[in-house]
């Protein structure tokens, strides 16, 4: 069955669009690196994706997880900015629960204090026991794959790949199977839902990396909107040259947490077109540590499922012919 | 673990109505037998989606196998004569075909998406070669179906010129159903192990086999419960030896997918999978045993019917709740890390 | 600052990308904190002893840039032997008045050399009382003091009354002790700030200052103000690259609206409304401002106001009529926007117009507000949306208390919808005193018009209404030049938009009979041979240019970027530049070089305009008996200053003191625990029933409110919600309001994250959501650990995400010069669960009014 395949079509690094059967006159990759170290969590990439793609915005709920209320990537959500607040590394002592601290409130010692230094403590004015304290911003979008899941599995071809090299959904083409909502592995795409008449409900959606803006030379909303430039727009290739010297400066300033995701063509899914600067683990941001393209095992599935056919039918046949009763 | 995760965990809010893929985080139902694994999330959200599907997706699963099971059994029965056994295979098979027709497009919404599939092929979709497959079947089992049904008819209605032709078709789109009937049964299983949903994907290597298993039980249980006795010998058998394949590669599986299979003995899906063992075990040597006595039979076609219908909602659910729980994503990954290092290309 | 003013702090990210480093002084963690290199909790209210802690620390290790110090400041300069500080009179200066709570500034000023004291200096020193009720305090700072003659100084600072001695003694006890027990600051954390700003000061190095309304809405908020620039002095930091004090303003053109104000005490230009008692004639006026005899620029104040007065009345202002003075309206007393709430509680207000002003949510003492507004003739709301100051009458909170009734409320509303800034071109005037240009975008939907139509085409109806008329008291009105030529827009004809270009040159000014644009100020002549609207304005129309719409990009041009829009006064990007230079007119380092003295050139120059005469060289001394700008010495950078010094010791034109001392803010659960004077003396108070205050020690139970509260900016909404509450995509983000507490103080009353928690003062009670969470700490202070709780102040009944009104919590007392309300500081009770509703609220108060034993109408505290 893998014959069937070409050389690195189900993973393993890959000019995608080449892939895609794009010419040599197409564009360059076109992709994200979001440097999450200068993101402010202002926010502006959320609502200039929303106001350029009209994406709805109808979720008035407070979910008192940090500033974060936007909650996730998803058909409504196409950049999210999760905010997460937390001791930098190990912490000395358990902070306990929120409504369940300890009641001497000096012995919790939990002071914040600023990224990279130590926090004026409440123990006892100069003891300087108090723990590091982060809030660490950073803006997630889709990672638009060199193999993405969602576009192996789309079985009608609403997802396609662009000549930049990146993944957009065709909503006229969904046919809101849902397939591609399970199959992508950081959990980006999902089916708009939302009141009956509204648009695109029952509709896969999520970042087209702004197909429209690049089509007319355009830099993406999002990135635009970015006043710190967390958000880079670039050539895929270049992008990642910038990352790995945006590492190095950091380590040498002694901020050794930092590290890149995503950036690697050899990783689980060939390399991300939008990949990150993170200061600490993915999952602490709701990213998978080492995610991995579910197709690279799909000659595998295959396989196995043609044996099983075969054994189903053998097995029946053998069923039939034994001795009459 | 870092103390601050519970804290992160605890803060995390119900589900998100109005919104997809935003259900309640976290450990849900029962506690596990193991310790609680050690990770970090973000809130204890999901990390992948749960796929937006709902119960007509396990009946479909259900359906389907019953309907690839039920193929096999009727063209056995036609090549070995047993038409009481071919009549309940070949319209058992329509029916559960049409169950399955009508769960995918009320899963899609309208007829036409459904169409909209055959619009490309596409080998790295298992949905669309499922599609195909489903394209390549349906057909012979229907003409199989509709050709039973001309025997109903009376001999002059017979004798005019299209039914005749499909009376003379009989046996030949009854084989060609058998043999597309098994790829229809196996498919399903690629279709849900690949995703990135944790218990599907980890299950990849054992499911189709379990899902064949499932089907061929499902069909013969069929058989018990509608054909007479003296024909369903052969479907007896079949009942064993298939009970037999799924409750082993089941088990197989379970001991493969490490993490991953603790959804399957969590809460609802917990009692599923229970339940689906019990009845297709019981249902197996009910065949065996007792399959000579009408009574009994019909029980334990029941039961194989059952037990299938609760190993396709069970491993479904399994799937979904693994999606809902970040731990599922995570921790596996993590362990490979440490295990293996990140997953790197290597040519 | 990365909350209110994203785009602005990339140039933060920026410089701590090339290695600045960044501090943060925040009573909360807030997205800045989480970008700083350091941050540091500190007690709302206690900034004055945070930085009077660093004066200390900088003079008592004379960290002082000293050549600086010496030539550019007023260190040296001696004061009157008659000065007592707070030390001796235990936080009050002297000079005090107890009956009206305020000084007479005699005792402030400079030593004479001869006995008597002149005109200009005894001219500030009579009635701070009628200063503080007209906010006179802003005028004059702004009017820098004025000097005549020269003050005795001592450069060798040895002088135990020079301003240096003085200043050293007055912060001696302000040791790192005092501020971990004032603060809540650890002593490390202290001298950390300290040092890092002393170290990365003077010759070689500048440290810039930035402050927004964390440290204006106090009821000392100007004296906050005033300790940052006493560093910045005393460090060199400020007239030089890199240094000086940066206010960041608030809504769009705010510094517009300070301008060419929307202040009850200030016409364009910071020239003062004149008083009704004190300015009966165009002479009074002017010489109020100029100070016959005194130093500086403001002595050309006469061309600055006939320019305007003729701008306003045009040929009907004429020499012989004193250019129609008598028709400018005079002010009589405190006609703030507080003062006028409570004179439409206490009826004695008609009408009210709300232009892009939403106080039924963004001003303090909502309830105030509302049953203030409830109790009108009529009022005009012209706004984007159907905000709450227009349908207070419906939804208030009075409503289900049964303090408004809807059928029986007699306000009648107008709403008049608005144009927005896109749809209408204009300048906008942003924090650098800089004017933009924007072109209008789209035209505006439906009936919506720009302010600029609504008041001119207001205008005309009005005039015409009265065109007949013979009445004297109408001719002000009809005398108006008010002729401005209309273009396209969404109006026709008679109703067309006017040309916001025409306003803007009149604003600049021209020559009367040529129509010629002025170039510069310097250019205004006081026998009406010229008209200009704001003097300060002048050169944005230069050459029949709209200078503010130049859009030169800064890659094409030097760091200073002079050719992107335009920067009062005279396109000067940075004020007091001269100081960027040595005494001898050199770059104090080349690091640091601005402007210099071309000796050659026997002039100025640099990078920027100069801020000095441009010929004026450095060894140029005044005549014994120089007034006005020839009295500004060579070696003087500010010149706006009677005596061309930065001000350490200011003898002038403060209500509260010459310096900075901490006072605990009006609400404190803490005794002052430096002086038995607890807040400040001198604060506007408005004691009435309906503006209880929480009692503070050393009043009795104080412990009925625990907890300090401040309120602040989310980078989701905008102030008062009008332009972010009623806009789904950014409603969606902030969608409810929140109160942030400690997960100790959480514990403390059993709140839950998520959860609802009910928060007290003596004005009223809201409810808010619990966002537990560590970016708040408690802090140990004067021995006790104390718990802050954060509100944001953006939501009110209306739009598409409601909630309760953090100024419903707020009271009013004011700083006295400025008349500011203390809005960033008070103490509450936190209750956990939703508030009562209808009436009940009323007596949950009434119960905490009972508890807390009724300080209302018992008169000042201490
Ligand atoms: N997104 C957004 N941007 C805005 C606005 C908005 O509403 N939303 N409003 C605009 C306007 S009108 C203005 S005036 C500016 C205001 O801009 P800022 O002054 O920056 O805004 P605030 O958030 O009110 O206050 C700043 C900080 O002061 C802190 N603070 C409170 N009390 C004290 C204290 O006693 N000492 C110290 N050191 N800090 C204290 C608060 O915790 C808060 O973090 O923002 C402008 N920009
Ligand atoms: N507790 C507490 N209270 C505070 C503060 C605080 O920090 N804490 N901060 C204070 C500060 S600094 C400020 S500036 C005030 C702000 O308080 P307000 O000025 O009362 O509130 P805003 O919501 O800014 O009101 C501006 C209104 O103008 C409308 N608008 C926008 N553009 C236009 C236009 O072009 N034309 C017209 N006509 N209308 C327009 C908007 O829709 C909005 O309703 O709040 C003050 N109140
Ligand atoms: S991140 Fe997910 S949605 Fe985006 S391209 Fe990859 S698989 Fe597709
Ligand atoms: S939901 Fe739409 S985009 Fe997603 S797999 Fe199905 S057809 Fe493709
Ligand atoms: S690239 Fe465009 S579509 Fe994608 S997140 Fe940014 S703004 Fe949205
Ligand atoms: S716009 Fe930039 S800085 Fe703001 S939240 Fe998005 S990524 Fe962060
Ligand atoms: S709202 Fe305007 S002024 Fe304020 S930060 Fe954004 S761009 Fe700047
Ligand atoms: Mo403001």
């Amino acid at each position: 069955m893998t014959s069937l395949f070409n050389d690195n079509d189900l993973w393993g690094p890959l000019d995608p669009s080449a892939d895609a059967g794009y010419g040599e006159d197409r564009p360059a990759r076109k992709g994200f690196f979001t440097d999450t170290s200068i993101c402010i969590g202002c926010k502006a990439c959320e609502v200039a994706c929303k106001e350029w793609n009209d994406v709805p915005a109808d979720h008035f709920d407070m979910t008192a997880t940090s500033y974060d209320n936007s909650h996730s990537l998803n058909a409504n959500q196409w950049r999210h900015v999760a905010f997460v607040e937390r001791p930098a590394g190990p912490a000395p002592v358990d902070l306990g629960m929120p409504g369940v601290a300890p009641t001497d409130a000096v012995s919790a010692g939990s002071t914040a204090g600023g990224a990279g230094s130590t926090a004026g403590g409440l123990l006892d004015n100069g003891a300087d026991a108090a723990p590091d304290f982060r809030w660490l911003m950073s803006s997630d979008v889709c990672k638009h794959c060199t193999h993405a899941a969602c576009l192996d599995v789309c079985p009608t071809g609403s997802l396609f790949r662009s000549e930049f090299g990146t993944v957009v959904v065709q909503d006229d083409i969904c046919n809101g199977c849902g397939y591609c909502v399970p199959a992508c592995p950081y959990g980006v795409i999902s089916r708009r839902e939302g009141p009956d008449g509204s648009r695109n409900v029952g509709i896969a959606q999520k970042c087209t990396l702004c197909y429209d803006r690049l089509d007319a030379g355009k830099t993406p909303a999002c990135a635009q909107a970015c006043p710190t430039q967390s958000i880079q727009f670039g050539d895929v290739e270049e992008l990642r040259e910038r990352a790995d010297a945006r590492v190095a400066q950091l380590h040498e300033a002694g901020v050794m947490d930092a590290r890149l995701y995503g950036n690697d063509p050899d990783d689980g899914v060939g390399g991300a077109g939008a990949f990150f600067l993170l200061l600490d683990e993915p999952e602490v941001y709701g990213m998978p540590p080492d995610p991995v393209v579910t197709t690279k095992d799909l000659p595998q599935m295959f396989r196995r499922a043609t044996t099983a056919a075969v054994v189903m039918f053998a097995g029946a046949a053998l069923s039939f012919l034994g001795r009459r009763p | 673990m870092s103390p601050a995760e519970p804290h992160l965990e605890q803060r995390d809010t119900e589900a998100v109505p109005g919104r997809p893929g935003r259900r309640k985080g976290g450990r849900g139902g029962e506690r596990s037998m193991v310790p609680e694994a050690e990770f970090t999330s973000y809130y204890g959200r999901p990390i992948v989606k749960p796929a937006p599907w709902e119960a007509d997706i396990p009946a479909y699963l259900f359906a389907g196998g019953l309907a690839a099971g039920s193929s096999l059994i009727a063209a056995g029965a036609d090549l070995t004569g047993r038409p009481a056994l071919r009549r309940t295979g070949r319209l058992g098979a329509l029916g559960a075909l049409g169950v399955s027709m009508f769960a995918l497009v009320h899963d899609l919404g309208k007829p036409s998406r459904f169409y909209n599939m055959l619009r490309t092929a596409k080998l790295t979709s298992p949905m669309s070669v499922g599609t195909w497959i489903l394209s390549l079947y349906g057909p012979w089992a229907g003409l199989a179906a509709a050709a039973e049904g001309t025997r109903l008819l009376p001999e002059s209605a017979r004798r005019r010129a299209p039914v005749a032709l499909l009376g003379r078709l009989d046996r030949p789109t009854g084989v060609l159903a058998a043999v597309f009937a098994p790829p229809v049964a196996a498919y399903t299983a690629v279709l849900l192990s690949d995703t990135a949903t944790p218990s599907w994907h980890e299950a990849f290597r054992e499911l189709p086999f379990v899902f064949v298993g499932s089907g061929a039980a499902a069909a013969a249980g069929l058989g018990l419960l509608a054909a007479p006795v003296h024909e369903t010998g052969p479907v007896r058998r079949l009942a064993a030896g298939a009970a037999a394949l799924e409750l082993v590669m089941e088990h197989r599986m379970e001991q493969s997918m490490g993490l991953t299979a603790e959804p399957l003995h969590h809460g609802k899906v917990g009692r599923l999978m229970r339940a689906a063992k019990g009845l297709t075990a019981a249902g197996a040597v009910g065949a065996a045993l007792g399959g000579r006595h009408r009574g009994l039979a019909a029980a334990s076609g029941l039961a194989l019917l059952a037990g299938s219908a609760c190993t396709r909602f069970g491993i479904f659910e399994a799937g979904q709740a693994s999606a809902r729980d970040p731990k599922y994503t995570v921790v596996p990954q993590r362990e490979r890390l440490e295990r293996e290092g990140p997953v790197r290309y290597r040519e | 600052m990365a909350e209110a003013h994203p785009v602005g702090f990339q140039w933060v990210m920026e410089a701590k990308a090339r290695g600045a480093k960044v501090i943060h002084v925040d009573p909360r963690f807030t997205r800045t904190s989480a970008l700083a290199d350091t941050y540091v909790p500190i007690r709302a209210g206690s900034d004055i002893a945070f930085l009077g802690g660093i004066v200390n620390h900088v003079l008592s290790n004379e960290l002082d840039f000293r050549d600086y110090v010496v030539a550019y400041t007023n260190a040296a300069t001696i004061v009157s032997g008659d000065f007592r500080d707070t030390d001796d009179l235990d936080g009050l200066f002297s000079g005090f008045d107890p009956e009206t709570r305020t000084y007479d500034p005699s005792s402030w000023q400079y030593a004479e050399e001869q006995e008597e004291r002149s005109a200009a200096q005894a001219d500030d020193s009579g009635d701070t009382e009628t200063q503080r009720e007209t906010a006179a305090g802003l005028q004059s700072e702004s009017h820098g003091m004025q000097v005549q003659g020269n003050p005795p100084r001592d450069p060798s600072l040895q002088h135990p009354n020079c301003v240096y001695q003085i200043l050293k003694r007055h912060y001696a006890r302000y040791t790192p002790e005092m501020v971990a027990r004032t603060c809540g600051v650890s002593e490390e954390q202290f001298l950390e700030v300290a040092q890092a700003w002393a170290e990365n000061s003077r010759r070689d190095r500048t440290t810039a200052l930035v402050y927004s309304v964390g440290w204006t809405q106090h009821s000392v908020g100007v004296q906050y103000i005033r300790t940052g620039a006493i560093l910045q002095l005393l460090l060199g930091n400020m007239g030089r690259p890199g240094g000086g004090i940066m206010a960041l303003r608030g809504h769009a053109s705010i510094q517009g609206s300070t301008d060419i104000p929307t202040l009850f005490n200030l016409l364009p230009g910071y020239l003062p409304m004149p008083n009704a008692e004190e300015h009966q004639s165009l002479e009074q006026w002017i010489d109020a401002v100029r100070k016959p005899g005194s130093k500086g620029f403001w002595s050309n104040a006469g061309a600055y106001g006939v320019n305007l007065l003729k701008a306003y009345w045009g040929e009907a202002a004429t020499p012989e009529n004193d250019f129609c003075f008598d028709y400018l309206p005079k002010i009589t007393g405190d006609h703030g926007t507080y003062r006028t709430v409570m004179d439409m509680i206490d009826g004695q207000v008609k009408g009210y117009f709300l232009l892009g002003q939403n106080p039924a949510v963004g001003s303090a003492h909502g309830r105030a507000q509302r049953l203030g507004m409830a109790n009108l003739d009529w009022v005009v709301v012209r706004d984007l949306f159907e905000i709450e100051s227009a349908t207070f009458w419906k939804t208030s909170p009075e409503v289900a208390t049964g303090e408004i009734v809807p059928e029986q409320c007699r306000t009648e509303v107008f709403l008049m919808p608005a144009a927005s800034h896109t749809e209408k071109e204009g300048t906008f005037t942003q924090t650098q005193r800089m004017l933009q240009w924007r072109e209008k975008a789209l035209d505006p939907k439906g009936d919506c018009r720009s302010e600029l139509w609504f008041f001119y085409h207001l205008g005309r109806m009005v005039r015409e209404r009265y065109a007949g008329s013979t009445d004297e008291r109408d001719r002000p009105l009809l005398d108006l030049a008010w002729d401005y030529p209309t273009h396209g827009g969404p109006g026709d004809g008679e109703w067309g938009e006017p040309d916001a270009e025409a306003v803007l040159k009149e604003i600049n000014g021209y020559e009367v009979a040529t129509g010629r644009p002025l170039s510069s100020f310097t250019e205004m002549r006081d026998d009406g041979s010229t008209l200009g609207g704001c003097w300060i304005y002048t050169g944005v129309f230069a050459d029949g240019v709209n200078q503010a719409a130049r859009r030169k990009p800064g890659a094409e041009q030097g760091y200073v970027a002079p050719e992107w829009g335009w920067a009062w006064p005279a396109n000067r990007r940075m004020l007091y530049n001269r100081a960027s230079a040595d005494p001898e007119g050199r770059p104090w380092s080349e690091r640091k070089a601005y402007v210099w003295w071309d000796e050659a050139a026997q002039e100025w120059t640099g990078h920027d305009v100069p801020d000095f005469e441009k010929t004026k060289p450095p060894t140029y001394l005044p005549a014994e008996d120089a007034e006005g700008v020839a009295a500004i010495a060579g070696a003087d950078p500010f010149i706006m200053q009677g005596d061309g010094k930065g001000a350490l010791f200011v003898p002038q034109g403060l209500i509260d003191g010459p310096m900075p001392t901490h006072y605990e803010p009006v609400e404190s659960p803490f005794r002052n625990p430096f002086y038995a004077q607890q807040a400040n003396p001198t604060r506007k108070d408005y004691v009435r029933e309906d503006n209880p205050m929480n009692p503070s020690p050393p009043e009795e139970h104080s412990e009925v409110f625990p907890y300090v509260f401040t309120t602040s900016r989310l980078t989701e909404h905008h102030t008062a919600g009008g332009m972010s509450r009623y806009v789904a995509r950014l409603a969606e983000l902030q969608p409810e309001m929140f109160v942030e507490v400690s997960p100790e103080l959480a514990a403390e009353r059993g709140l839950e994250n998520g959860g609802f928690a009910t928060i007290v003062t003596l004005r009223s009670a809201i409810e808010a959501r619990v966002l537990v969470t560590e970016r708040l700490s408690p802090l140990r202070v004067d021995g006790r650990v104390i718990h802050q709780v954060w509100l944001p102040y953006h939501w009110g009944e209306g739009g598409l995400v409601t909630g309760d009104s953090a100024n419903d919590l707020i009271g009013v007392s004011l700083d006295p010069n400025v008349l500011i309300q203390e809005s960033k500081v008070g103490t509450c009770d936190v209750q956990p669960g939703r508030r009562p509703t209808g009436p009940a609220l009323r007596e949950l108060v009434a119960d905490y009014l009972r508890r807390s034993q009724g300080t209302t109408g018992e008169g000042e505290r201490p």
